[in-house]
């Protein structure tokens, strides 16, 4: 299990590299699916499968409905390009870098306050935590903002997955995310509303 | 038959019924109607006690277990329940006036519940998780899907669901200092983790940017609805974390730092407004110092603090209920919330802006009026506790007031020969005249609050007692 919760580390961190650093939509989804299923991994290490898949199922149905609602709307338009500031992919591979080692310094502290979380899922929750406040910071867009959010999101659920097993909190953290997903859905169709009817 | 099927599940049924009502009065009238009733059954049904109701024979049993959890209405909470819905009445009465009724009512409704359950879950910190799924609720209250969303409720979503996470771990860092007191490492940690959640949650300085933008951005009326039930319930929640840790409640570094906390949100939203141009902004910073006075009261000896923090609450309902339909009004005919577009209404629409001076003047502890009992008994605690701290608040105070003398020149800067006229449609009007009667009568006779507020206390275990 541990090799596996190893792959799963570097599986979310290229997925949420991947998130800052891809321009067109149907990649965020592509690497928010995949997150998906490097956090399933480190949350079984935790809990048994059937519990720990609750997490991926929302969160794919969570992705399904964000690339759904997006793929409906108009082609990327100005203000989606102009709301990534700042713009350079070389500039934010080299903030998530800086994320990564600070990361890597937090993660023997937080390890030791998480009893038996374990290396792994200490680094790859931190690491999402990370990398989804970062997206946060350099991005108003409202898809980004959700799967910035999602991104926080994952990294406590599979950190507070090692002291909370309750079936209540599972449900609910599930429907919060597609709830979140939700909400990112109807504020993208709210924000493209203007630009529809002009092409109308 | 159980209090959380009567008054979580019940409603909130009701509530998503709701949506297919598109009628402006039926939804006002039904919602008002509902929520009024709900408040009156929790106030007066006796909870896990048998009553007779003519030929039957009832008992409400206060809990009913959810996926190995309870949900839990103690016979205590009954008022505090009675005033959250009651509050919500309010809103839903006033709703048709304010034109909002089709997105409030059935939206409201759902939040409210979903803040009852966060009052009522067991254990008490998955509060955080229903306080997340009504801000999640609130997004589509406050945003049309035919208009781009602003910053301020992108803002609102990410501060408020950054909260939860931190709350959640708070809990758990919470019960392993229980289980080892002398580690102050992991003392001073949890209290860090839980005051960071509680400064999202509670949009504390300087995590409150989103309110005067969502102010700009979005129907006052139904911002009003949210800067009430928010805060109010997390307040609760939070007071429910001192209740529950000894170790947290007689730390004399959390009482300092309850009241700096306090005191900045005073200060700050008091001296914001009265710089600021324009209504709804000034209403913003407002609320941001009333939240401030209930920390600060929760920073106070509990025995103390508690029935302070209770006495501010209904003053807090009805004000912002006034204030924000008064703005809604004024918003409707005016171009912008900006002074020089809403100079000399006054003599145009003269209740609207009578019922934002007042509930101004109610907010900055004006004499006589609903918000001043409470802002009196702080000041007076506080001062005995700091002078330095007493001398802030009257600076925060100060502001607060400055900031309704501004709003009244410029609502009564009229050209000389204007003529006054009623510019509110008779349900405005009437609305708006019952709220500010309630405001002048609850500052003259605060003491009609204690047959509810009296035993509120009890609902905390060790607080307040």
């Amino acid at each position: 299990m541990s090799t596996l919760a190893w792959i799963a580390v570097i599986i979310v961190t290229v997925t949420s590299v991947g998130l800052l650093l891809a321009r067109d939509w149907r990649w965020l989804i592509i690497f928010l699916s995949a997150q998906y299923f490097g956090m399933l991994i480190l949350t079984m290490v935790h809990w048994p499968l059937g519990m720990a898949s609750v997490k991926v199922v929302a969160g794919w149905m969570s992705a399904a409905i964000l690339g759904m609602t997006r793929s409906g709307l108009p082609r990327e338009n100005k203000v989606e390009r102009q709301s990534v500031l700042p713009r350079g992919r070389l500039f934010r591979l080299f903030a998530a870098g800086i994320v990564m080692l600070v990361v890597a310094t937090a993660t023997p502290r937080v390890d030791a306050v998480m009893a038996d979380a374990g290396f792994a899922v200490t680094t790859g929750s931190l690491l999402l935590v990370g990398m989804g406040l970062l997206h946060l910071g350099v991005t108003d867009h409202v898809l980004r903002v959700t799967i910035g959010l999602m991104t926080i999101l994952s990294g406590f659920e599979i950190l507070y997955a090692t002291v909370e097993g309750s079936v209540l909190v599972a449900a609910l953290l599930a429907v919060i995310n597609l709830g979140l997903a939700l909400v990112g859905s109807y504020l993208l169709i709210a924000s493209n509303s203007q630009v529809e009817e002009a092409s109308v | 038959m159980n209090a959380p099927t009567i008054w979580i599940i019940a409603p909130a049924i009701i509530a998503i019924l709701l949506f297919v009502i598109r009628n402006q009065r039926a939804l006002s009238i039904i919602g008002g109607g509902i929520t009024a009733l709900l408040a009156i059954t929790v106030q007066f049904v006796p909870i896990d006690e048998a009553f007779r109701l003519g030929a039957l024979s009832i008992k409400v049993d206060s809990s009913m277990a959810v996926f190995g959890r309870v949900l839990q209405i103690k016979p205590t909470e009954g008022t505090l329940l009675a005033i959250l819905y009651g509050a919500t009445a309010l809103w839903f009465f006033a709703a048709e006036a304010s034109g909002t009724a089709p997105r409030i009512v059935p939206f409201g409704l759902l939040i409210t519940t979903f803040m009852v359950a966060s009052i009522a879950v067991e254990p008490f910190l998955y509060a955080a998780l229903f306080i997340e799924l009504a801000v999640l609720l609130s997004v589509p209250l406050l945003t049309s899907i035919n208009k781009p969303p602003g910053r301020g409720v992108v803002r609102f979503l990410i501060y408020q669901t950054l909260a939860m996470p931190f709350i959640l771990f708070s809990g758990w860092l919470l019960s392993g200092v229980e289980a080892s007191p002398g580690d102050i490492a992991l003392a001073a940690q949890s209290a860090s983790v839980l005051g960071m959640g509680f400064a999202f949650l509670l949009a504390i300085f300087p995590f409150y940017n989103w309110i005067p933008m969502l102010m700009e951005e979005t129907s006052p009326f139904i911002v009003g609805f949210l800067l009430w039930i928010l805060p109010t319930v997390t307040l609760i929640f939070g007071a429910g974390f001192l209740d529950r840790y000894s170790w947290l409640r007689s730390s004399p570094q959390l009482a300092t730092t309850l009241q700096y906390a306090g005191l900045l949100m005073v200060v700050t939203g008091g001296l914001w407004a009265a710089t600021q141009r324009h209504l709804g902004r000034i209403m913003a910073y407002s609320s941001i110092a009333e939240t401030g006075f209930s920390i600060l009261a929760l920073s106070l000896n509990p025995r103390l603090g508690i029935p302070i923090l209770f006495l501010l609450i209904p003053a807090r309902a009805l004000g912002l209920a006034v204030w924000s339909l008064s703005l809604n009004v004024i918003k409707d005919h005016a171009e912008t919330l900006r002074f020089n577009a809403v100079r000399g209404l006054l003599r145009t629409y003269p209740l609207a802006s009578a019922g934002l001076i007042l509930a101004s003047l109610s907010t900055g502890a004006f004499p006589l009026l609903a918000g001043f009992p409470a802002r009196l008994a702080l000041w007076e605690n506080l001062s005995r506790v700091s002078l330095t701290s007493a001398f802030w608040l009257g600076i925060g105070i100060i502001g607060l007031l400055i900031s309704s003398f501004r709003t009244m020149a410029v609502l009564s800067m009229a050209d000389e020969y204007e003529s006054w006229e009623l510019g509110e449609d008779w349900l405005q009007g009437i609305m708006l005249g019952l709220g500010m009667t309630g405001l002048v009568i609850l500052g003259i006779f605060p003491q009609f609050l204690q047959y509810f507020l009296a035993d509120l206390p009890t609902m905390f275990e060790h607080l307040g007692r």
